[in-house]
């Protein structure tokens, strides 16, 4: 099982409803994965110097200390706290917040970073989840989202989707790969570096590692179904927008719906039946082994 | 034709949508039905028994009426994956795209999809006939064992995989064909059939001529040692 939804806003003028139109199609899709939820949101508006560190800290007096201190070490800082998670605006660069993290708040996960993204992903009913985080307040020009029916490891927050593994990138997966442990010791010998024993995780790795060697998402997607064993529907987001696979035998289902204001990705139809004009939309199912993007 | 009654999602639940069509009370003289805002809802109309118009005006989930008996349900939209699965009679037409697997395992009635169908279309059908004016995926007929399916478009790879007594007429082009699957000749039998299916699925812009048979070539009927990579 598992419910995987992406949502792509092609007006400015909706991007103020990202949040409460993404927090809609996870809701629907919790039949598809109770276990825990998760969702990426891009959006470019806060500042193209500062970088935006998602931090998942699962207590909350240790996110009183690290607030403290992180606050002392670096000098331009805006915290974000919602439920458990925190986001950290900072001009500081990836290798200098994530070797201060590893040195000082080894406990805290960062379950994201870029100058766009955000994360936010726990264990739960996605249903409560979508509360939690106040994600209907959150606004963007596209998301990502996951609702999980635990197979391949452990009902944690970092079991949890998205996944990402490089700077504004995520990966949602609907689906179990076969060939992953070969796969994450060979990106490990590249110098990847992984938090769990999930699947998806070694899936998002790969296509960090593919992108990062300046490779297009296209090409790298594609070069995903020669690669990756096992059955899947992904949704890859980038800060410039994101991308649909399905593998070739399509065992998975994936729905889009496109019209002039939005593209809508879903596990099934219903988790778009609210969006507005959706009846009227080009309807259709993603062919196997072809990729699909969207973005600017 | 008795009063058009409606059943709207917006004041009803499925279970009860559903309870009420399975237990249709001909006294009552309804034999029409709208259904509104379905949502994408999962097994709508499955299990119908009665000679009853469902209209569904949207797009419905998976299994939208399996196992149906005798009712004509019409979809004003698209539907999901296991359309008309295991139906036995009646009509199922979609004015959209359907998704994988429709009219899996179904043994009579028919299926008129006016859009395309995906992968695995009529997967071991038993005796429905399928009618699909775009194209079909990958794995259609596979396993096929009754019936017919009518392709105005292409087929995906591996058309009538391991194809049983299923016939299958295609005007389009496969991508390719499956194992143990051929084409045919046609014969008189075939045209009146493809007539028939063209007529019921209102279909005008081909003929009879524009199709290509396609069956078994009954090789792997019984196990036969030099056959066993196709196994």
């Amino acid at each position: 099982m598992c419910g995987i939804v992406g949502l792509y806003l092609k007006k400015k003028s909706l991007h103020s409803k990202l949040g409460f139109y993404l927090s809609g199609m996870l809701d629907n899709m919790s039949s598809r994965g109770p276990d825990s939820a998760g969702f990426a949101i891009y959006n470019n508006k806060e500042s193209k110097k500062n970088y935006k560190y998602s931090l998942c800290t699962n207590n909350n007096t240790l996110s009183n200390k690290f607030e403290k201190n992180v606050k002392k070490y670096f000098k331009d800082i805006k915290i974000k706290n919602i439920s458990d998670h925190t986001v950290v605006l900072t001009s500081a660069s990836p290798k200098k917040f994530i070797s201060y993290m590893q040195k000082n708040f080894n406990e805290i996960s960062l379950v994201g970073y870029g100058k766009s993204i955000e994360i936010f992903k726990q264990v739960g009913n996605p249903k409560e989840i979508v509360k939690k985080f106040k994600l209907a307040n959150f606004s963007g020009s596209h998301a990502i989202g996951h609702t999980r029916m635990a197979t391949e490891s452990a009902i944690t927050a970092d079991g949890s989707h998205p996944y990402s593994t490089g700077e504004d990138e995520c990966l949602v997966h609907n689906g179990s790969l076969s060939n992953h442990n070969n796969l994450r010791r060979q990106l490990i010998k590249k110098g990847k570096t992984f938090d769990s024993l999930n699947d998806t995780e070694v899936a998002a790795g790969y296509i960090s590692q593919k992108l990062s060697e300046n490779k297009s998402m296209k090409k790298t997607l594609t070069e995903c179904l020669s690669n990756l064993d096992g059955f899947y529907t992904f949704i890859a987001g980038t800060n410039k927008g994101f991308a649909v696979l399905r593998d070739e035998i399509a065992c998975k289902p994936a729905v889009i719906a496109e019209n002039n204001d939005y593209v809508a990705v879903a596990s099934e139809f219903q988790a778009m039946a609210h969006l507005p004009y959706v009846n009227q939309s080009n309807i259709y199912e993603p062919k196997p082994g072809v990729v699909y993007t969207w973005g600017k | 034709m008795g009063k058009i009654e409606d059943l709207d999602f917006k004041k009803s639940t499925l279970r009860k949508i559903n309870n009420f069509l399975q237990n249709i009370n001909y006294k009552n003289n309804k034999r029409d039905f709208n259904i509104k805002n379905p949502g994408g809802h999962h097994a709508l109309c499955a299990g119908l028994t009665e000679n009853i118009f469902v209209n569904i005006k949207g797009h419905v989930g998976y299994y939208c009426g399996g196992m149906n008996q005798k009712a004509h349900i019409t979809i004003n939209g698209n539907a999901g994956t296991g359309l008309g699965e295991n139906m036995m009679s009646g009509l199922i037409h979609v004015k959209g795209n359907v998704s994988q697997s429709a009219g899996a395992t179904g043994h009579g009635g028919t299926i008129v999809i006016d859009g395309d169908a995906s992968s695995r279309c009529g997967i071991s059908m038993k005796g429905i006939d399928i009618i699909v004016k775009g194209s079909v995926g990958h794995m259609s007929g596979f396993m096929a064992q009754s019936g017919t399916l009518l392709i105005c478009g292409d087929a995906g790879e591996a058309l009538g995989d391991s194809i049983y007594e299923t016939i299958i007429y295609l005007a389009g082009k496969p991508k390719s064909l499956g194992v143990d699957c051929i084409e045919k000749k046609m014969n008189k039998r075939d045209i009146k059939k493809i007539e028939d299916l063209l007529k019921t699925g209102k279909i005008k812009n081909l003929k009879a001529n524009n199709f290509k048979k396609f069956g078994s070539q009954r090789k792997l009927y019984n196990f036969n040692i030099d056959n066993i990579s196709n196994y």
